[in-house]
């Protein structure tokens, strides 16, 4: 069986004989037997490590490995370069807890300074916390962030994207906020009906994700300057690599800016775990949830950082803190840092670049065949719809050949992604077999 | 241990001043600061805003701290002292000073102790 | 040392990507941002030394004995990792068709499995990321219970004040109403306060036993009984799991649902502040409440199940941190039905012992047998030497010890919580146990120097308070 205890039972011994006890069922003779298991647990022998990998290998054997994807909607395969997994693989960064002893914990908490000072110069807003679980809940906290007792309708918009929209409506549901939607007209969120119901007393704030869940840009601004103009916030949700070219939510007017750093770094995994960043404008600093990494002197007057504003959170105000959050996403947000440091300016915009080049590529040559027509006619980043006939069997002939094609929607459309990792061939070739199976 | 005798106080520890206009100013003792150590950050109501005796109407937050900080009177908020929003530490600098918020139009008042009683008060408590 | 920022240099990089193989065209000016994000510019090279720098000034599990209570530091075994980056697993995008990603869906469906036979309960959720997240969950899943019934007034929740400040924090963002319950001198819950709080409005209590003094509330039953009597639900916050394991269940002590820590209990990595995962379980009576999808099972295979009318919607995107699900199912598998009870066992044993040969000179706040973990409480070196519990940790530091978890519980004073865990040699407890001895006979002797410790770490004690007054929380370019 396998074990991590590293004494031998003759160690054990001596240790319960050296406190005055003779056996480990002493430790636990006070509770109640009534509670107690009073049985083995229902579970497999333990095994060695070699059987347990040889178990885990099957069982990872009985998934598809993609090699060639055009699938985003919310988790996107970006290249990952070689030096991220070296750095957020070293086992000091990987072992340690939350940095609460900053003495020993410099790396960590700079690190987490440099992920917070990124996340500002991408999203271009004032501060950023140390992170959150991932784009929905981020969302979801965005939410609870603007709302006070009286305004406490939150608008948001239909065009998210669907899990962010979910988490939206439990965390709703749950704190009694009242949620209101709005549709999607031409592949964009209609405003149209908030303008009628946006009051000075009453909304809260807007979610809007740009590019959204169907790859168009929305009209950003235009949503600002209605929210603001009944003082509620707008909160945007942004995706990473798209913020190397496109319009920053700062510039357009967010008070908070959130989103699925997943594209920074960070393997598919089965949707696990990703990052949530979040940042704010100065005015807002005081709400942001989670850990925020500051910089102070220590008593030598050298530069040091350490976990600061801790008067907003659980550990504190309990009760009367605005968010539970405690873990978060740190080696995510590490892996971030590295990804975004090994690009640099240049390397973001030229990922940007390509992931926005090849999408358009690849809408212009599917769109060239007969039967198929983008959706919506708006701007676009690096996803779009296609409406074509049977998307299940267009799927299933790509999906033969390898290949994860876009994702099918409810109507029979597909919504497809290109990054950097789609090659002209790889394009070529999707473009191939769906003209195959078109005739 | 600084308590003025022209002030009243709560036993929750902050001090009233009466301003000869009908309003008062609240802050919290030099007890108060002391126990709660450097102070980092304040939350304070607005002007207009509606307070209740014996109910808390802000906050203080040292570093790892937050204390309510506790209405002695019911009323509406006239003014607030701005200042301590970028200085919260002029509270523990001079905390009879650094008056939080001042109110008018009261309906209720907690009984109030007089300093000596404040500070037989704190003797006891001690 | 530098950041990231002071030692760019403009013009450096790294070649990542390849030039563009399609015909481009432009994006409209008007779309595009004014200017490119300041992101360091550094060669390969550069950033690796950076990191490995940065990493010589973090303290980890594997750097050193960590016995932060409620923490529970224990040794990350290596091969969760490399079964987590397992292709079948890393590398299968979350919204594959189902039948392509049957090997995640299967390693979801049997950590459901071990882990519901470890607690005692009926179903799992994997989606909640971390602690405080089930506790969000789970307390989701009791107000949907309620309201189902249509049973609206229950809009209290029930939370002793020796809690983890999770407790009532994740009880008010899920719309509920915190009732503090006091506890006893001996750190359990007072069964006379519990009854008189709780009544027809009380939704239910949030509990984690063995406490967070590390005792095991022997009243458990009659707590849960109250509880249910009244018509409410009991919550186990799992942070304490560690010391029960293959012993004692929380579905046999009455509790209805819990959350699991993943990186605490089941040894997955902490990263530095994250990723976790608070796996939720819970009784039948709340299945239908549960985060849609769930995994099931048929003779076709596993299946993402979104049928749940009555689910309380989702919580996070996807299925939750599947990597780390991962990592804590490689572990169930290693340590099995024996090895699962032998860790418990001896973690409550480094514990006992520990606690066991510190209590001579140091005052413990409860002086009885522990479970995982003890509390002791320095007030008398406090008033009598002017050694705090901070004082007493920051000594550790120069000791290449992590220093327990301070100032908590809040019911105790100058508390110091010490979680030894089960994968801790002898040695490695001889040795802090004569370095805790040693801090205790300087605090006697010369306490000033306690003061102004730690003197080897890369950076001393810090100003914290400037760091709250004037917060500097971003590089200034």
């Amino acid at each position: 069986m396998g074990s991590y205890v590293p004494s031998t039972l003759k160690e054990r011994q001596e240790m319960l004989e050296s406190i005055g006890l003779s056996s480990i069922d002493e430790l636990f003779a006070h509770i109640p037997s009534e509670l107690k298991l009073n049985r083995e647990l229902d579970l497999p022998s333990g095994k060695s490590e070699m059987e347990v990998n040889r178990l885990m290998n099957q069982i990872a054997s009985h998934s598809v490995v993609f090699n060639t994807i055009f699938r985003g909607a919310g988790a996107y395969d970006h290249y990952i370069p070689s030096i991220v997994k070296s750095v957020v693989g070293k086992e000091e960064f990987l072992t340690s807890y939350t940095p609460y002893q900053a003495e020993i914990s410099q790396g960590v908490l700079q690190s987490i300074f440099e992920y917070q000072t990124m996340i500002c110069e991408l999203t271009g807003m004032d501060v950023s916390n140390a992170s959150v679980y991932d784009g929905a809940t981020a969302a979801a906290e965005a939410v609870n962030m603007c709302c006070e007792r009286s305004r406490n309708i939150v608008f948001c918009s239909e065009a998210a994207h669907p899990d962010v929209i979910a988490v939206i409506k439990t965390y709703c549901w749950a704190s009694g906020h009242q949620l209101v939607m709005l549709p999607v007209k031409d592949g964009k969120t209609d405003f149209e009906p908030m303008s009628s119901q946006l009051d000075k007393k009453t909304s809260a704030c807007l979610y809007l994700q740009s590019p959204n869940f169907f790859g168009q840009l929305e009209e950003v601004e235009k949503a600002a300057e209605m929210v603001h103009s009944v003082g509620a916030k707008l909160i945007v949700g942004c995706n990473p690599i798209a913020l190397g070219m496109l319009k920053t939510p700062a510039e357009q007017g967010a008070d908070i800016a959130v989103g699925e750093g997943q594209p920074l770094g960070m393997s598919l995994s089965f949707g696990g775990p990703y990052l949530g960043f979040m940042a704010a404008t100065h005015a807002m600093m005081r709400k942001l949830p989670g850990r925020i990494v500051g910089e102070t002197t220590d008593v030598d007057g050298k530069r040091a950082f350490v976990l600061t504003l801790q008067a907003r959170e659980q550990h504190i105000r309990r009760e009367k803190a605005s968010s539970n959050i405690c873990s978060n996403q740190a080696l995510c947000a590490m892996t971030a840092s590295v990804y975004l440091s090994a690009m640099g300016p240049q390397g973001l915009q030229q990922a940007a670049n390509l992931c926005y080049q090849k999408a358009h590529y690849l809408a212009e040559q599917l769109t060239s065949l007969p039967g198929i027509t983008l959706k919506y006619n708006g701007p676009f980043f690096h996803e779009f719809v296609t409406m074509q006939k049977d998307a299940d069997k267009l799927l299933a002939a790509l999906e033969k050949e390898g290949i994860l094609g876009g994702y099918p929607l409810k109507d029979g459309s597909i919504l497809w992604c290109a990054t950097e990792k789609n090659t002209k061939e790889d394009m070529d070739r999707v473009v191939e077999i769906i003209r195959k199976e078109l005739m | 241990m600084n308590i003025p005798n022209n002030l009243l106080y709560a036993k929750s520890h902050e001090w009233v001043e009466e301003m000869g206009d009908g309003s008062f100013r609240i802050g919290l003792t030099d007890y108060a600061q002391n126990e709660l150590g450097d102070l980092v950050f304040v939350n304070l109501p607005q002007e207009g805003d509606e307070v209740e005796v014996e109910a808390a109407f802000g906050d203080v937050e040292s570093v790892k701290a937050v204390s309510d900080v506790y209405s002695p009177l019911s009323g509406v908020v006239c003014a607030v002292n701005e200042e301590l929003l970028d200085h919260p530490e002029l509270i523990n600098q001079d905390a009879y000073e650094a008056w939080m918020i001042q109110v008018n139009e009261v309906s209720d008042k907690e009984d109030l102790l007089t300093a000596e009683e404040y500070e037989k008060f704190l003797s006891e408590e001690a | 040392m530098q950041l990231l920022f002071e030692r760019s240099h403009a013009g450096r990089r790294c070649t990542i990507l390849p030039s563009c193989d399609v015909q481009t065209c432009e994006l409209d000016p008007s779309l595009c941002r004014a200017q490119a994000p300041r992101l360091p510019e550094l060669s390969e090279n550069e950033i690796s030394r950076h990191y490995t720098e940065l990493a010589k000034q973090t303290h980890g599990v594997n750097d050193g004995f960590y016995p932060l209570g409620s923490c529970t530091m224990k040794y990350n075994p290596k091969v969760n990792d490399e079964m987590a980056s397992l292709p079948g697993f890393a590398k299968v995008h979350p919204l594959q068709p189902e039948h392509t990603a049957q090997g995640c869906l299967e390693a979801l469906y049997l950590a459901d499995q071990y882990f519901c036979e470890i607690t005692g309960m009926d179903q799992m959720t994997f989606q909640p990321a971390a602690g405080a997240h089930g506790e969000l969950t789970g307390l989701m899943l009791i107000k949907a219970y309620h309201e189902a019934r249509g049973d609206f007034k229950r809009t209290k929740i029930l939370v002793p004040d020796s809690a983890h400040g999770t407790n009532p924090a994740s009880a008010t963002m899920a719309g509920f109403q915190v009732i503090s319950i006091p506890s006893l001198e001996n750190g359990c819950v007072d069964i006379d306060a519990l009854r008189q709080a709780t009544d027809e409005n009380t939704a239910g209590l949030m509990l984690t036993n063995p406490n967070t003094v590390g005792l095991f509330d022997l009243n458990i039953s009659q707590i849960t009984e109250i509880v249910h009597q009244a018509g409410g639900l009991c919550y186990y916050d799992g942070a304490n799991l560690n010391a029960i394991m293959g012993i004692v269940r929380p579905g046999d002590m009455g509790f209805d649902v819990v959350h699991l820590n993943l990186h605490k209990t089941f040894s997955t990595p902490h990263g530095g502040g994250g990723p976790g995962s608070g796996a939720v379980g819970c009784k039948e009576i709340l299945k239908p409440f549960l985060p849609a999808p769930v995994v099931t099972k048929d003779e076709s295979g596993y299946h993402l199940c979104n049928n749940l009318p009555q689910s309380i919607g989702a919580v996070k995107e996807f299925y939750g941190n599947f990597l780390v699900v991962i990592r804590a199912l490689t572990y169930v598998l290693t340590l099995g039905k024996e090895g699962i009870p032998e860790a418990s066992s001896n973690a409550v044993l480094n514990c006992n012992y520990m606690m066991g040969h510190l209590k001579d000179v140091y005052e413990m706040a409860f002086d009885k047998g522990c479970m995982h973990e003890f509390v002791m409480t320095l007030e008398k070196l406090k008033k009598e030497k002017d050694v705090s519990a901070m004082d007493v940790a920051k000594a550790l530091l120069d000791n290449g010890i992590h220093p327990p978890t301070m100032y908590f519980p809040l019911i105790v004073h100058e508390a110091l919580m010490v979680e030894p865990t089960e994968t801790e040699p002898r040695e490695v407890l001889d040795h802090a146990i004569s370095v805790f001895h040693k801090i205790y006979e300087t605090a006697l002797s010369d306490a000033q120097i306690l003061h102004e410790m730690p003197l080897h770490t890369p950076v001393r004690r810090l100003d914290e308070v400037s760091a709250a007054r004037n917060p500097k929380l971003r590089f200034q370019f």
